[in-house]
């Protein structure tokens, strides 16, 4: 709804064919928020539901219903806002914007216009496209309601289900001007990294469950590209049906080299809203935005102005959880690598599986290899989230303990670890039942046999056997036994040694 | 200040009104009349006032984030002209899909 620009139809002048340009990404995201019931009512907020069955005379928008602000709406806002380095509005208050649409039954949404905000003037960190650190500035952080869905079944008809009428929808917008200090949004990489970035920052606030494939998070980016070294903006045009991380930077990178395609050979961008097709990989016009709305805002007689003090904005601010980035820096400093450190803290919920199982004092390292592995396979081909896994931290950390102290080899690991996943066993209940311990485990054996006969104070030992003295076997049957606590077979390690040592005559 | 022909033409567009041309004539007189009154009443030096954009002094009025219950479909789907005992049925629009009339 960013009624910005009146610069429309700006006429381009004709570029040669290897002019480099530049892309300018401005996003605009919308996010559903976790909380029970609607923005004005008491209709449940929850996803889904038969058509219709989640209303009430005031998100219906009946003569005479008066709506009230639900509380937790206003606090997650105030959270996402403080969490984005925005300025707080003391006192502001909602506007109507008004249109002739049937996704809403009162003919005007319930918004923010413009600096009435709740949050302004924030920024967000992303990773550059060229390495480093940029700040998105962000405009404003503000809080709407959600429209109902229509469904166009007939030629001539269309469905509308007003289930999500008036769920609380928090809408955050990047700065089309930043202020000195901050940067835009320039490559699809970035608009990626911003959207993954700011739908972490969302989620382990708990201000909205980030399911983009759902529309609970739902990224409009605007795009222009102009000459580099031009500072003058192009025409933008709009993308909406992005669900997914991938269709987001796929969507923007299509769009960007269409545009430069254009005006490469002597066209002019339209300003309008072009909708992705994922089966396509492109954009396609939905309709053009050539007369700007005109909403007619003005502010909600019906819902009375907020006033935060400053005692409940430090105690929010104090009350934050720790941030996706800081989060990152931690696991960094225990010893993940940056790249590794990235991938765990996408999804709050395997962050926090990480930090439990790290808790067992176990290897880091080997924790994350073990969840960015194996874990992270399973888990993908499953469909299944990680929180609702049968896998805990515990018994993670109990299946690296049976390797560090050698109960069963890395290699055996694996098995045991799909079956943990799929019956929720513990490792050790896994090992004892099949038998698969040390005993019959002749990789791992054979592994110890390997490294024993190559440590530099065996080699004489290893001379005499191999000059004919049998009696030194004993000598390394004795070393393994060792090795592995006595918990090897010593049958398999005689025949492992012998066959090992065979190899080096 | 004075409204012209095509300015009422437009709002009453943003408003979904049709008007005919008779119409349009006459409210742009009445219209101008309105306009011609707050003019007279911005004469007054108001320099000294606060804005008042609100007539209730309060602010924070809130409700618990707590369900309750919605009414029946049957109920609902009775304030329309139109249902499938699911849904609404209304004329189809341009799929402008982000709630903007089109």
């Amino acid at each position: 709804m960013s009624s910005e620009s009146a610069l429309s139809e700006k006429a381009t002048p004709r570029e040669s064919a290897n002019t480099p340009y530049e892309a300018i990404i401005g996003m605009e995201v919308h996010a559903e928020l976790l909380t029970n019931s609607k923005l004005f009512c008491g209709c449940s907020a929850e996803f889904g539901g038969e058509p219709n069955t989640r209303c009430c005379p005031v998100c219906l928008g009946l003569p005479g219903a008066l709506p009230v602000i639900n509380e937790r709406a206003v606090e997650f806002v105030l959270k996402a806002a403080l969490a984005l380095n925005c300025q707080i509005s003391r006192d502001t208050y909602f506007h109507r914007k008004n249109y002739f649409y049937p996704d809403l039954p009162k003919a005007y949404q319930v918004s923010q216009y413009g600096d009435s905000a709740i949050g302004i003037y924030g920024w967000i960190e992303i990773d550059g496209e060229n390495g480093g650190s940029k700040k998105i500035g962000i405009r404003r952080v503000h809080l709407e309601e959600d429209t109902g869905k229509l469904i166009h079944a007939t030629g001539t008809t269309s469905e509308v289900d007003y289930n999500r009428s008036s769920v609380p929808l928090m809408e955050i917008v990047t700065e089309h001007h930043p202020r000195p200090g901050f940067d835009q949004i320039k490559t699809a990489g970035e608009a990626r990294d911003y959207i993954t970035k700011l739908r972490a920052i969302l989620t382990y606030l708990g201000v909205c469950d980030g399911k983009m494939e759902e529309g609970s998070l739902r990224c409009e980016p605007n795009i222009s590209v102009r000459p580099v070294g031009s500072e003058d903006y192009g025409t933008k045009t709009e993308i909406k049906n992005l669900n997914s991380f991938r269709a987001v930077s796929r969507g923007v990178e299509y769009e960007v080299e269409r545009q430069i395609d254009v005006l490469r050979n002597g066209g002019r961008i339209v300003q309008e809203t072009r909708r992705w097709d994922e089966e396509s990989a492109t954009t396609a016009s939905m309709r053009s935005k050539e007369m700007e709305q005109e909403y007619r805002y003005f502010p909600e007689p019906d819902l009375l102005p907020f006033h935060f003090d400053d005692e409940q904005i430090e105690q929010l601010r104090a009350s934050l959880p720790e941030m996706p980035l800081a989060r990152r820096q931690r696991f960094v400093d225990m010893g993940v690598s940056e790249t590794d450190a990235e991938t765990l803290i996408e999804d709050k919920a395997v962050s926090e599986f990480f930090d439990a199982a790290v808790s067992h004092a176990v290897d880091v390292r080997t924790v994350t290899n073990w969840v960015l592995g194996d874990f992270m396979k399973l888990l993908n081909q499953h469909g299944v989230p990680i929180n609702q896994s049968k896998v805990t931290p515990g018994a993670l950390a109990e299946l690296i303990g049976l390797i560090e102290d050698k109960t069963i080899s890395g290699k055996l690991a694996k098995g045991v670890f799909e079956e943990m996943f799929n019956s929720g066993k513990s490792p050790r209940e896994i090992v004892e039942a099949s038998g698969q311990t040390q005993i019959s485990d002749t990789d791992f054996i054979r592994e110890e046999i390997v490294r024993i006969l190559s440590e530099p104070r065996n080699q004489p030992q290893l001379q005499k056997y191999l000059a004919g003295n049998d009696k030194v076997l004993g000598f390394f049957v004795g070393q393994t036994m060792q090795a592995t606590s006595g918990r090897a077979n010593p049958q398999i390690v005689n025949e492992l040694l012998k066959e090992e040592m065979e190899k080096l005559r | 200040m004075k409204l012209t022909v095509e300015e009422v033409t437009a709002v009453a567009n943003l408003a979904c009104l049709a008007l005919e041309e008779d119409e349009k004539e006459r409210l742009t007189g009445h219209l101008n009349q309105i306009l011609e009154h707050f003019a007279e009443l911005q004469k007054l030096d108001t320099s000294d006032v606060e804005p008042t954009d609100r007539v209730l002094p309060m602010v924070n009025v809130y409700r618990a984030d707590e369900v309750k219950p919605s009414l029946p479909r049957e109920e609902i789907l009775a304030a329309g002209p139109l249902t499938n005992y699911e849904a609404f049925i209304v004329p189809r629009v341009v799929d402008s899909s982000d709630g903007k009339s089109a």
